[in-house]
């Protein structure tokens, strides 16, 4: 395990017009270890990924992304991240190519560099035949297939993913499921998956149970297991949000 | 992060918004449809109706159609401006403006490139009205052609940047209505586009006062004298104030720290 997280967020709290979304949220992600954010609607998931994306301030609390400060050292911390978003954020009229394209130019690299990253995280989902494609025409699973494409050809430290699997059918949910775990493995990527969905965690995930605002347990699904006294982590996902 | 990386999200970012204006037709033709409508239209029935005094740049009595044809020019950019704060509220609402967001470049700079998108695209379709309106015997001397190119980039910074401003602001796509009773007609409608000041002040000097507060008659006054080889210096200060105030006040808008985002809320 290395000393320096890639995801470190101490004591963060937010609030919306007063109302807490979130209460003093503290965890912390290492390199190759993928940890599921388990909380049903409106538990301050999506709060903690605009924050992580500097979509909104960090007022109370502190982020860093490979010791970089969210807040103080924006730019090199958001060029460590990769995100998927819950809805899809590619442009349809856009073919796959274009889209790609245009995320490379936003960081800033080379056609020659782009070409070959596009490719390379294509065939690794066996899209690339399909660039050309404007992505109007592709399916869910095959949009969202392009949307993890994209998030990687920066190669970012950490991945952010927020329900990538809603309204997917169940074969390209667990493909999904599947391959972000493969990047883990072999690439050393850290990952934070937002989810509800108590089947996409493997038994090797971390996980993060947030209800109203507030961790109720975290560590490895086993650990998490044991301090809730349940026979499975749906059931200690029960206990958890249900005794809140 | 060098210059090199600025250069490319720049072009990667206006190459995506020409892009899409070339290839949605019916979004090309219909911006090109309303300033033509009031040109062939409008102008026509009004002709005899309105006459026009002899005003700076022009030298001579001019045709109703003539006068309001830098009037349209700066119309197309107002529409183009909303357009783009339309696009900004859909890109919100749909997600893809999280993606500009995100990418490690400030603020600012990506605001500005998505503006200067903008204001290419709106060039573009003035120089297409220009040459229909030539053809329909609306003719300015051809270095007002080369002129008038810096004071539509001025004018649709400007009115880019009001419309990024009112994108901060607006919540949700349905109240972009709003801002098409509350911004676009008041200030098309209270302006020269249309009308010369004095005539405005022979009917009310309340209206006279606010057209010539109004940025966009200034936008259109700088048109006007561009495209006639002149330089009208008083609106280019005011154009220029106008989209440095209204750009920044966006940046604030956009500024997760001091804007509108933070309170637009999340749900999960």
């Amino acid at each position: 395990m290395s000393a320096s997280p890639t995801l470190l967020i101490d004591e963060l709290s937010f609030s919306y017009s007063g109302k807490k979304a979130l209460d003093k949220v503290s965890f912390a992600i290492q390199p190759g270890e993928c940890t599921v954010l388990l909380g049903s609607n409106g538990a301050g998931k999506s709060t903690l990924f605009s924050l992580i994306t500097r979509l909104y301030d960090t007022r109370q609390g502190r982020i860093e992304l490979c010791g970089f400060d969210i807040k103080k050292q924006t730019r090199n911390a958001l060029a460590k991240l990769g995100v998927v978003f819950q809805q899809t954020t590619l442009d349809m009229d856009l073919t796959v190519m274009q889209n790609l394209r245009y995320h490379t130019a936003l960081h800033g690299m080379g056609r020659q560099l782009a070409n070959q990253r596009i490719q390379q995280e294509l065939e690794r989902l066996s899209m690339y035949e399909r660039r050309f494609e404007k992505v109007r025409q592709l399916n869910g699973g095959h949009r969202r297939r392009v949307e993890i494409a994209r998030s990687l050809l920066h190669k970012p430290s950490l991945l952010l993913l927020d329900e990538p699997t809603v309204g997917l059918d169940v074969p390209s949910r667990q493909a999904l499921v599947e391959y972000v775990h493969q990047l883990v493995a072999d690439e050393d990527l850290a990952v934070l998956w937002a989810s509800h969905l108590i089947d996409e965690i493997y038994p090797s995930d971390h996980v993060i149970v947030l209800h109203k605002g507030q961790i109720k347990a975290k560590g490895s699904v086993d650990e998490v297991i044991a301090v809730t006294q349940s026979s499975q982590i749906k059931e200690a996902f029960t206990k958890l949000t249900e005794a809140a | 992060m060098n210059i090199v990386h600025y250069w490319r999200a720049l072009w990667g970012i206006v190459w995506r918004e020409l892009f899409r204006f070339v290839t949605q037709r019916e979004r090309f033709v219909s911006a090109l449809v309303r300033p033509l409508v009031w040109l062939f239209v409008f102008a026509a029935g009004f002709r005899a109706a309105l006459g026009l005094a002899i005003t700076p740049p022009y030298e001579t009595y001019i045709l109703y159609e003539v006068y309001i044809t830098p009037g349209l020019c700066g119309m197309i950019q107002l529409f183009n401006g909303m357009q783009s704060s339309l696009s900004m509220v859909y890109d919100r609402e749909m997600g893809s403006m999280r993606v500009l967001m995100v990418c490690p470049l400030p603020r600012w700079f990506l605001l500005f490139s998505k503006l200067l998108a903008g204001v290419g695209v709106s060039v573009l379709q003035v120089y297409v009205f220009l040459v229909i309106a030539w053809f329909y015997d609306i003719k300015a001397p051809w270095l007002g052609y080369a002129w008038v190119l810096p004071a539509l980039l001025l004018s649709g910074l400007m009115l880019g940047a009001l419309g990024l401003l009112l994108s901060s602001f607006i919540k949700q796509l349905e109240n972009f209505a709003g801002v098409m009773n509350f911004v676009i007609f008041p200030m098309f409608f209270m302006s020269t586009a249309l009308y010369p000041l004095w005539k405005m002040k022979e009917s009310s000097a309340f209206l006279y006062d606010l057209a010539q507060y109004n940025p966009f008659s200034q936008a259109v006054e700088l048109i006007r004298f561009a495209l006639y080889g002149q330089l009208n210096q008083h609106a280019l200060f005011y154009t220029l104030a106008a989209f440095i105030v209204f750009m920044a006040a966006a940046i604030i808008g956009y500024n997760p720290s001091k804007g509108m985002m933070v309170k637009k809320g999340g749900s999960g």
